[in-house]
């Protein structure tokens, strides 16, 4: 059973972004309009947490649960393919309302127009796929 | 339980983000929702036409697995831990959307005007989801990464990388929330 676990960490993060309103179109556009805090407050403090977490990783030199170092590879380094990925990801999630976690998860709370975004950001993924080679990166 | 079916406040909820997201690097994995859609296509069949597709899809069975978590997650949320509390949004983003055409503002979690079949089968309705979603999967493939694995996990490792990916989707959402939403809905 060792992939009961992930289903696990999969149902936990679900409820979490219900309940946070996350998952919310209206929370994001509050989000861009800047007449909230709710948002960056979850991601201020999920950041703040998590920096903490990782750090905490690397300091006591914690293992995996398999028994071997915890490695999270860097990113590797560029501009222009994360500014221009990034602002085209952030048309989408302005629209939709919703980046890929919450689609899944929306889906699960019974929107089930959802499948259409779903079957469009694989649609994205696969063009983007055919095309990389000839983008900027 | 009255508290749990309350809607959780940010500093509840952003922590157990952290907490998700330090659990899967614990697992000896990472916190990525977007590298399914990779994974999905490649099922599908896309490693006849592009490169990018051919890769050990197998190995991302667990993702899939968190993925299937994640959606009955979204179901238990809603039939067991729910109060059905309208969302507590400022009024002036209610206001706002008024104007836009937007009734029941925060009533759902999602606007009826996007997502209800009525709104989707229309040709404007079906192209705001089809552009929507097409234009989350094309991005956060070539940005490498999406909310969870650039905002969550990439700034919580310090890298530059995701800072300017997440400086990215906010030039892209600040954009189309101000300038292209009202060109798409009035009342």
């Amino acid at each position: 059973m060792k992939f009961l676990k992930f289903l696990l960490v999969g149902i936990f993060f679900g409820i979490v972004l219900v309940k946070s309103e996350a998952v919310s179109w209206y929370r994001i556009f509050e989000m861009f309009k800047f007449q909230s805090f709710h948002m960056y407050g979850i991601i201020g403090s999920a950041v703040f947490l998590g920096i903490l977490f990782l750090w905490m990783f690397k300091k006591f030199k914690v293992n995996s649960i398999a028994g071997t170092p915890i490695v999270l590879p860097p990113k590797e380094k560029s501009f222009t393919r994360y500014i221009l990925g990034g602002t085209i990801f952030g048309f989408g999630w302005a629209l939709a309302g919703a980046c890929p976690g919450p689609m899944y998860i929306l889906l699960g709370t019974g929107v089930f127009s959802m499948l259409i975004v779903i079957a469009a950001a694989m649609l994205g993924t696969f063009v983007y796929g055919l095309v990389r080679n000839r983008l900027p990166h | 339980m009255e508290i749990i079916q309350q809607p959780w406040p940010w500093y509840v909820s952003g922590p157990l983000i952290a907490l998700t997201m330090a659990l899967l690097v614990f697992f000896g994995k990472t916190f990525g929702m977007s590298s399914n859609l990779r994974t999905l296509c490649s099922i599908g069949g896309a490693g006849k036409f592009a490169s990018f597709f051919r890769f050990d899809w197998k190995a991302q069975k667990w993702n899939l697995t968190v993925v299937l978590g994640a959606i009955i997650g979204g179901f238990i949320a809603v039939q067991f831990l729910s109060d059905g509390s309208v969302l507590a949004l400022n009024p002036e983003t209610v206001a706002d959307l008024n104007t836009l055409g937007f009734e029941n503002v925060g009533k759902t979690l999602l606007p009826n005007e996007i997502y209800e079949w009525k709104s989707v089968f229309s040709l404007k309705g079906l192209s705001i989801l089809v552009i929507a979603g097409f234009l989350v999967g094309f991005g956060t493939r070539y940005a490498g990464g999406c909310t969870s694995g650039h905002a969550i996990t990439g700034l919580s490792n310090l890298q530059l990388p995701s800072l300017i990916a997440v400086i990215g989707f906010f030039i892209g959402g600040l954009i189309m929330t101000h300038f292209v939403l009202p060109l798409i809905f009035s009342a």
